[in-house]
């Protein structure tokens, strides 16, 4: 009796084990599940806003039209239909509030019941005219033709310049500006990081004294358990005005302001991790050094640097993959101006805080939502990369010791 | 004229005193075997001549240690210099993860000789000198790992031979090595007492008998009887000595 009762419990905790782990293992898969089908899905979505038109007169042989294209032509960069394959003419702009200027307040009616008609009139008549209004003001015999909208493609989400999803009539969806502020404020705090962090873990794993690194360590690693909000708002009130007056900027809210947060936030990581490898270093390799007589930094930067150069790297990326996906510290420094970054000292904006900025005023299911999915989904694909090169690397580390 | 004296040596790690009083005279050109009982102090105590127990945090050294006639341990001694000067073979083989070339080629560069043409004849001569050459000239290029253990050990001793020491100090040189590459170590210390001094650690009674010149006898720190190898082989003054050769304790 007393046997089976015992039996049972093991297979009870064997069964519990294993649902935790099968719950974690889902849970996961759901996630990247979930993401990538929302972030796909805004392919299969046209950047215009939904229950919106827009119409051209029927005469017009362009059919197709970009989102870039839209958005030129309504910032007047564009102004000829040839440009973008019609018939050489210039182009006219029509908003909705332009009504008046064409007909009288009586046609049109008090509770705009005359709109749709007008609209169709006008359209029918000016022949090179282009029209942006809601659908619900399109005629039921409407003398115009809808223009069509090609979906999102990958070229201009992924190649486009702007990054203005809200923009009237077509959305922007260039994800270019925010990858490279990622990546731009990702390599400073990199640079800023690295020598910093290799002179930290060389100096307290090789020549600070026993007593030295029993305070410096839990010190960084406190480091690391800072929240990332204290780091904003010591960006915030220190390195931002810092900056502003160092570079005599308009803002201080610079990439560099954001380099230098997530240089400070990578620290731990790359000095832990770098330090742990470098003490790792086999005693008899250092005193074989010694022994022949070279000096104690000939011994740091001919053995124990070359012994430890995977634990090394692996910090580094590690900390880089930190840095990759902070968010709030970043959104709270950098300025978040989604345009191409010329220089250090401009405001940038990155993939997290673009997300986390956005995502509240982002309809559910809108075009907009879904492009901020994707954003997720490229930076999960970043973090992974990173991860796997971190894996690979120490994987081969510990063939070469075997 | 000795090639190092040790004078009323005493060490401590901390607060417990790993060594007592230690006089000893090494002779040069000469072999001495240090032996002694596991944890007699024969390591810490050769360990002293190059200086290797500056690494540890928290130890004292007390008295003298000359060497050519200079102490050592006085104030403005460069430690690096010291070191060329005062090689050292250590119990394992601890060759570096680099090409068997390189790691012969190691105190050279860290002393900043750049001659390329130089160091490859020193290098040769070095392997040449542990009669290393035949088996590894055709992979001087080959990672040192490639090597048996025997081999590492005998890289070992050419790595710390090219920097031209006048002493070589061996922690159990051949405790982790085969009857083979034992005799091979053992013939070669033989032959390298014609150009150097050398002081020896060893467990293996034969192995002291058989190489060393003269003998030190350590016990729990002190120095128990110091004389001729044979003497103390064969007719020891002290007791506690006999019991320790004769494998009656210890
Ligand atoms: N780094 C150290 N810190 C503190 N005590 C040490 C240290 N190294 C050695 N000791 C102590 O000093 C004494 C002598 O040690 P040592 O290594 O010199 O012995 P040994 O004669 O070489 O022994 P073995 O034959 O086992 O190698 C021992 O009691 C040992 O515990
Ligand atoms: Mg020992």
């Amino acid at each position: 009796m007393k046997t089976f009762y015992k039996k049972f419990l093991e297979k009870f905790i064997e069964g519990l084990l294993m649902l935790s782990s099968t719950i974690t293992t889902l849970t996961v898969v759901l996630i990247v599940f979930f993401l990538f089908k929302e972030g796909i899905g805004v392919f299969n979505k046209k950047p215009i806003e939904e229950g919106y038109v827009i119409a051209i007169n029927k005469n017009n042989i362009v059919t197709k039209i970009s989102s870039e294209q839209i958005k030129n032509i309504y910032d007047q960069k564009i102004k000829n239909w040839k440009e973008i394959g019609g018939k050489p003419d210039s182009i006219i702009l029509f908003r909705l509030e332009d009504i008046s200027n064409y007909y009288s307040d009586a046609a049109i009616g008090e509770n705009f019941e005359g709109l749709p008609n007008c609209l169709s009139r006008l359209i029918d008549s000016v022949p090179n005219i282009i029209a942006f209004f809601p659908e619900k003001y399109l005629d039921k015999n409407f003398k115009g033709r809808q223009l069509e909208i090609d979906k999102v493609t990958l070229s201009e989400f992924f190649g486009g310049k702007e990054w203005f999803p809200t923009a009237q009539p077509a959305a922007q969806l260039g994800v270019m500006p925010l990858i490279l502020g990622t990546l731009w404020v990702s390599l400073g705090a990199i640079l800023l990081a690295l020598p910093l962090g290799l002179a930290a873990s060389v100096y307290m794993s090789e020549i600070a004294s026993d007593k030295v690194r029993r305070i410096m360590k839990p010190l960084i690693e406190l480091l690391a358990g800072i929240p990332s909000v204290v780091y904003g708002f010591f960006g915030l009130v220190i390195i931002v005005p810092l900056i502003q007056k160092t570079f005599n900027l308009p803002v201080g809210e610079t990439a560099l302001a954001g380099s230098i947060i997530l240089g400070i936030m990578a620290l731990p990581t790359i000095i832990t991790i770098s330090e742990d490898a470098m003490r790792n270093t086999p005693r008899a390799m250092k005193e074989a050094s010694l022994a022949l007589g070279a000096s104690k930094w000939q011994t740091i930067y001919k053995v124990v640097i070359p012994y430890s150069i995977s634990g090394i790297t692996a910090g580094a990326i590690l900390g880089i993959g930190r840095a990759i996906g902070e968010t709030m510290a970043v959104l709270m420094v950098t300025g978040n101006a989604a345009v191409i970054p010329h220089s250090i000292l401009e405001p940038v904006r990155t993939i997290p805080a673009t997300i986390a900025a956005e995502l509240g005023e982002a309809p559910n299911g809108g075009l907009h939502f879904q492009a901020l999915f994707a954003l997720g989904c490229i930076l999960f694909l970043i973090t992974l990369v990173i991860n796997l090169t971190v894996e690979f690397i120490s994987n081969r580390n510990k063939y070469n010791k075997h | 004229m000795y090639k190092i004296e040790s004078k009323n040596v005493d060490f401590f790690y901390g607060a417990s005193q790993a060594l007592k009083n230690i006089n000893i005279a090494f002779k040069p050109n000469t072999v001495t075997a240090l032996i002694g009982p596991s944890g007699c102090g024969k390591s810490t105590y050769l360990r002293l001549f190059n200086r290797m127990n500056d690494l540890i945090d928290n130890t004292k050294i007390g008295g003298q240690i000359l060497i050519d006639g200079e102490d050592i341990y006085a104030k403005g001694v460069n430690v690096d210099s010291l070191r060329k000067k005062v090689g050292m073979v250590f119990q394992k083989p601890n060759p570096f993860p680099k090409t068997i070339f390189e790691n012969v080629a190691y105190g050279l560069r860290v002393n900043g000789i750049t001659d390329k043409k130089f160091i490859e004849e020193r290098v040769e001569t070095s392997i040449k000198q542990v009669v290393l050459w035949d088996e590894v000239k055709d992979k001087l290029k080959k990672s040192a790992f490639e090597l048996s253990g025997g081999q590492q050990q005998r890289l070992c001793i050419a790595r710390a031979l090219a920097i031209q020491p006048s002493v070589i100090l061996m922690d159990e040189p051949t405790s982790a090595l085969d009857p083979i590459s034992t005799a091979k170590v053992e013939e070669l210390i033989y032959e390298l007492k014609a150009k150097y001094t050398i002081v020896i650690v060893t467990h293996n009674m034969q192995q002291a008998g058989r190489v060393s010149d003269t003998t030190a006898f350590l016990y729990m720190g002190e120095l128990i009887e110091y004389g001729n190898t044979k003497t103390i082989f064969t007719n020891p003054k002290i007791e506690r000595t006999q019991n320790y050769i004769t494998g009656r304790f210890g």
